[in-house]
């Protein structure tokens, strides 16, 4: 309220103010409608069991962890376990998705090869291929493989550019870079290894970095292929020892499951304080969903 | 033989008999997105395609039975009706709503407003979160029957408000209150697709005399309609797959009375719950031409209502 007066009394005449009030007005209460849920929810993993159907609150009635004490060691396994597991294949799918697809993307954007155009015309049609269509033959094939209740399933398809958003995105970028570039270190004999390796990559951090941040962030909240492929428990996800933290307790301990829940989405809500510019960047550039 | 050899040193020839150097490196650097192609994509399409005319239990080799998945799908199967019902009922109100948010509050901040980049990333912050299982927990305590959505209710209003969640006929909205919640992404193109737009025209519609409610609706609206056309297919076809927040809030069933019953979530249940294993993958594919259809349809229709500034007719 201070800066909007300040601002007011620069050059602003009586209705412009007036205006910029009414926006921040609508903005502000917006902001707290929307923000709301998740506000009471981190207040909540801090209040005791029978508060959490009584308090509306927003602030926490103590700073006691207990929630989070308690909730962490709730089921068998400990949520150590399911975040070393999601952290795991997180940290494998980035690594997969930045190699595989940056490789493929330098070869649509810059090689010269029979049948380019076709090939990428197919890539591009996989990208509005709904997963379900592939789902059962791609089970079938792990169940023979034996891979089911492994990461496997998860991980190893990304490091076969399995994600063509990915590839699209960078192919996109690719073509930005100025071939003079690599024309001249071409002329100087380099390998197109090299022209990938020492010209392309480097130049190419920030759309890198997008797909990484964006790898991490869906495949931390993916629930999906969790659910069909890991079923021992000392496999599972966060998201997924969530999903078995509802089951177990039912409805008897919705303090610890707001304290475990506001744990498993911390990650998201970190990695997005550090990269926002970047993810709202990618979100505006190119429409991404999530 | 000889001829070949001879000719095989002259680089015009090479590109004649075969692969060149030149495809050799190409075709190094493609070789795993082709080889997950063929093994992940093209494969399984096809063989998800042959099971969709089988019988599949996982246990027994599929036994072919021509069209039966689908003939049951369209006159024997209730659930599949049911299905499609909740999917479009959410779609119908979801997309709509989410976009009219969306760009309510992104014309609100595209007026170089104190604080910009601040609301848009906590306006934001719900579109990063929503489709977790953590905020579907969430959902499921807020619209239970003494639930916090029915606390503010009665605090407010004085209202007492029912379990929204378990009643048949307000579960789906739940899910649709849900997913507006996540209108941020969608902003956050048309605060981009705004700022595309020329501020001269407001300028000269305001010398003119138009009335703000009359420059959005004869300059925003029509430059605005490629964005808005864009985020409308990408909203519906993310709706079509919409999964976790139903799976969750009703704990894997679709209940209650099937009133959750996503077509993915019913497809999930078909495969892994009942190992229809054919036909979960007749449903796949019957979804995969809804989508098509869908999409095709948006863009026949397109040019109706889509004016591209650098259209050439």
């Amino acid at each position: 309220m201070k800066t909007m007066h300040a601002e007011a009394g620069t050059r602003l005449d009586a209705k412009a103010m007036a205006g910029a009030i009414l926006r921040h007005g609508l903005l502000i209460a917006a902001s707290f409608v929307m923000l709301y849920p998740l506000l009471w929810m981190i207040a909540s993993a801090f209040k005791p069991e029978n508060a959490i159907f009584t308090d509306l609150s927003i602030i926490p009635p103590s700073l006691d962890p207990v929630n989070f004490r308690e909730g962490w060691t709730a089921l068998q396994t400990s949520f150590t376990r399911f975040y070393w597991n999601s952290f795991v294949i997180a940290i494998l799918v980035v690594i997969g998705n930045l190699v595989s697809c940056s490789l493929t993307a330098y070869a649509f954007a810059r090689l010269q090869f029979r049948w380019k155009q076709p090939l990428f015309a197919l890539m591009l049609a996989t990208l509005m291929l709904p997963y379900h269509v592939t789902l059962i033959p791609q089970y079938v094939l792990f169940l023979q493989l034996g891979w089911v209740d492994t990461i496997l399933p998860l991980v190893v398809p990304k490091y076969l550019a399995a994600d063509a958003f990915f590839i699209f995105l960078m192919v996109q970028f690719f073509r930005g870079i100025p071939r003079e570039l690599d024309e001249a270190a071409q002329m100087d004999g380099c390998s197109p290894w090299r022209i990938y390796w020492k010209i392309i990559m480097p130049l190419s951090l920030p759309v890198l970095a997008t797909a990484g941040i964006f790898s991490f962030l869906w495949t931390w909240n993916d629930f999906f292929g969790p659910l069909i492929y890991l079923n021992d428990s000392i496999n599972y996800t966060v998201p997924l020892a969530l999903r078995s933290f509802v089951d177990a307790t039912g409805t008897s301990a919705w303090g610890q499951l707001f304290a475990m829940s506001v744990l498993a989405i911390l990650p998201i809500f970190l990695v997005f304080l550090f990269f926002q510019r970047l993810i709202i960047e990618g979100v505006a550039m190119s429409g991404m969903k999530r | 033989m000889n001829a070949a050899a001879s000719e095989a040193t002259h680089p015009s020839a090479r590109r004649v008999l075969g692969f060149g150097r030149r495809d050799l490196a190409g075709y190094l650097f493609l070789a795993p997105w082709l080889a997950g192609f063929v093994v992940f994509t093209l494969g399984p399409a096809l063989a998800s395609l042959y099971l969709s005319f089988t019988k599949f239990d996982l246990l027994s080799p599929p036994v072919w039975i021509g069209a039966e998945n689908y003939t049951r799908m369209f006159t024997g199967d209730y659930r599949f009706y049911q299905a499609l019902k909740v999917t479009f009922t959410y779609l119908l109100f979801e997309v709509p709503l989410k976009l009219a948010f969306a760009l309510g509050i992104a014309t609100l901040l595209d007026k170089a407003v104190r604080g910009g980049s601040f609301y848009r990333a906590l306006f934001y912050i719900p579109s990063l979160l929503g489709g977790s299982v953590a905020i579907a927990v969430l959902w499921r305590q807020l619209f239970e029957g003494n639930g916090t959505v029915n606390q503010l209710l009665l605090w407010l209003l004085g209202i007492q408000g029912p379990s929204w969640i378990s009643n048949p006929n307000t579960a789906v909205y739940t899910l649709v209150i849900l997913a507006i919640w996540q209108f941020g992404s969608p902003m956050i193109i048309f605060l981009a697709g705004l700022r595309q737009i020329p501020q001269d025209l407001y300028e000269a519609a305001s010398m003119d005399g138009a009335s703000k409610f009359r420059q959005f609706y004869r300059i925003t609206l029509p430059l605005l309609a490629p964005v808005i056309f864009f985020n409308m297919v990408l909203q519906v076809i993310e709706g079509f797959k919409a999964f976790t927040p139903a799976f969750i809030i009703s704990g894997g069933t679709g209940g209650p009375v099937d009133s959750t019953l996503f077509y993915t979530l019913f497809l999930y249940q078909e495969a892994f719950a009942y190992f229809r294993m054919g036909y979960a993958a007749a449903l796949a594919w019957v979804l995969l031409i809804i989508i098509g259809a869908f999409t095709g349809l948006s863009f026949l229709t397109s040019k109706y209502w889509v004016h591209y500034e650098d259209d050439a007719r």
